[in-house]
């Protein structure tokens, strides 16, 4: 109350002591010396919103009422043995090539940092080439390896050899894919991993010197854990990105979930109900690889905050009961429903 | 708190017969330390003897935090030699040469030499009794059972037995510097470093960590601390440094120093402090 009427005299020029008296009144009115904070109002949002629905609403027209989808088609073979092995498939390579290329990427992520100029240089070396050329080349390059190698060998460098194996029967378009997209991965998982090692504080790696710890195992048990929190959600984004990435393979005939419906529609002729049936699943298979990024980032973020970071879901609720609110009464502060 | 005598005796190297016949716990002789042109330390000479705590003091960028993590290793020395019980740090001397040790010899050395951050430095992602338990069990390879019985011992010394299960960032500044005093601990170490043990706190918490440094010290802990608590250097000291600009102006105990210094530096930088 004093702050409210301190003011208005101190100006004390007559009109806006009267609007003082009158403010005074006012609030003298709503009895309690309680004041109601008002949120800025946004009138624009509800244009906006009414623009978007209005051309969602003629999208989902469109698409409904326009016979050459051919959704009973995308219905038919949604779930037909051809596309649900090309799924597992897919989501086979997927995990296999991310399993790879976090491995190797951690290894080249620690090379690249090392004090010895060969190792960090072999690493800088390794990213350069398979981060400078398309993966796409790199795929088809192995999937050629026997003709630039027609027999592979196992021996002393310039020195006898004990196994000798047969490219062509060795380099399946399946371990060609692998291969491929792998080291490819690895070449960006290793940069990932290299970001979050030095997110780390310093100080990290002095306290664990100074207890005796050496430098791999200050690594392993003190550096990579705390990396992680920095490591995990680019890592998400490169299993999303890959999963759709390896439809590539389908330029070196493996039978992935691409494949699978490009198999399908050269015999039908029904491209775009197959290719909207395949996009369909890999929506699907990324929707649920975002659900699984936020459990585990949630995770790994123990002891960094104070309080867990929420969900997805929460903060889309939290966001749309704000939006909704009514003007927080000081009175009655709902811990939850604060001002933000 | 024991014969501060021979770190006066020391101090003026003349090896009188009391320093003579223990072997000093930190020797520092012409240490010399640059971070590319800016020389650091140019040339410190120092003993400090078993059961001593030498106080380092003077202005930011004098040095005193670089000498100290030059005695276990973490800052590489120039020129000049450093002796932990009468072993060199770091290095391997043959004839005049002296020869940079491995990481695993090094940290070999560091596990008989507690430090403490100013800013902690724990773990983040464990837990107070985790952070103590960590080096017993992955350095010394001890029990999980052993690691983990003197570590509720030690937590309990610096009065953080409720907090066992505790992420540091759950702890109070204070709390977290007096798991950090235990985690060091925890390695028996024969030599405590601190690194400006209360900078980074609240004045209000100042005074745990100080009870649990001054409990050390009268256990006989050989301590060497950086900081700028004066009362504590007074009341715990044995010794007193003051640096400035990479060498050691002046050296005796506190009492004398703090009460009456000789230099016009130390006279200039206590009127500030004190």
């Amino acid at each position: 109350m004093k702050l409210q009427t301190d003011p208005a005299a101190g100006t004390g020029n007559a009109q806006r002591g009267a609007q003082g008296a009158a403010g005074r009144e006012g609030t003298g009115a709503s009895t309690s010396a309680t004041f109601t904070a008002v949120p800025v109002r946004h009138p624009w949002r509800w244009v906006a919103i009414a623009g978007v629905a209005v051309l969602a609403a003629m999208l989902v027209n469109t698409i409904l009422t326009n016979p050459r989808f051919e959704w009973s088609v995308v219905g038919e073979y949604f779930t037909s043995q051809t596309l649900l092995d090309g799924l597992r498939l897919t989501l086979i390579l997927t995990a296999v090539v991310m399993a790879a290329g976090i491995a190797l990427g951690v290894v080249l992520a620690i090379m690249r940092l090392s004090a010895n100029p060969v190792l960090s240089g072999a690493a800088g070396g390794y990213i350069w080439l398979f981060r400078g050329t398309p993966v796409l080349v790199q795929l088809i390059f192995w999937f050629n390896l026997a003709a630039l190698y027609p027999r592979l060998s196992l021996g002393i460098p310039f020195g006898p050899e004990f196994v000798v194996l047969d490219a062509n029967a060795l380099i399946t378009p399946f371990v060609a894919a692998v291969l491929g997209l792998g080291l490819n991965e690895a070449a960006y998982m290793a940069e990932i991993v290299r970001a979050g090692i030095q997110s780390v504080d310093e100080g990290q790696t002095e306290a664990s010197s100074a207890l005796g710890m050496r430098r791999m195992m200050t690594m392993r048990r003190i550096i990579l854990p705390q990396a992680m929190r920095v490591i995990i959600p680019p890592t998400g984004n490169e299993t999303i990105s890959m999963l759709k990435t390896t439809s590539l393979v389908s330029v070196i005939s493996v039978g992935d979930l691409l494949y699978s419906s490009q198999i399908i529609y050269s015999r039908t002729f029904q491209t775009i109900p197959l290719l909207i049936t395949a996009s369909i699943w890999y929506l699907l298979v990324t929707t649920v690889l975002t659900f699984v990024q936020g459990g585990i980032e949630r995770r790994y973020s123990r002891g960094s905050t104070r309080n867990a970071p929420t969900s997805l879901s929460r903060r889309l609720l939290r966001n749309l009961t704000t939006f909704h609110a009514k003007p927080p009464s000081p009175a009655t502060t709902d811990p939850k429903g604060g001002i933000r | 708190m024991s014969a501060p005598a021979s770190a006066l005796g020391s101090a003026t190297q003349d090896g009188s017969a009391g320093a003579a016949t223990t072997v000093p716990m930190v020797k520092a002789e012409n240490v010399h330390k640059n971070f590319g042109s800016l020389d650091v330390l140019k040339g410190i000479d120092l003993e400090v003897a078993p059961r001593e705590v030498c106080c380092l003091v003077g202005p930011s960028g004098s040095g005193k935090s670089t000498f100290l993590r030059c005695i276990n290793h973490l800052e590489k020395v120039d020129g000049g030699r450093l002796m932990v019980d009468g072993e060199l740090v770091g290095y391997r001397q043959k004839g005049d040469r002296l020869y940079e040790l491995k990481d695993r010899e090094v940290a070999a050395k560091r596990e008989e030499i507690g430090m403490v951050f100013q800013r902690f430095n724990l773990f983040p992602h464990m837990t107070a009794l985790e952070n103590v338990m960590e080096a017993p069990l992955r350095v010394k390879r001890e029990s999980k059972r052993s690691a983990r019985e003197r570590g509720v011992a030690l937590l309990e010394r610096v009065g953080l037995a409720d907090k066992r299960g505790a992420y540091p960032n759950q702890l109070s500044g204070g709390q977290q510097q007096r798991v950090a005093i235990a985690r060091a601990l925890a390695m028996k170490p024969k030599l405590m470093l601190f690194d400006e043990p209360t900078s980074a706190l609240d004045p209000e918490l100042v005074g745990e960590v100080l009870d649990v440094m001054r409990q050390l010290a009268d256990e006989g802990m050989t301590m060497i601390v950086v900081t700028h608590e004066m009362g504590f250097a007074r009341e715990v000291g044995d010794a007193l440094v003051f640096m400035d600009g990479g060498v050691v102006v002046e050296f005796g105990h506190p009492r004398d120093v703090l009460t009456n210094p000789q230099h016009k530096r130390t006279q200039a930088f206590l009127s500030k402090v004190l």
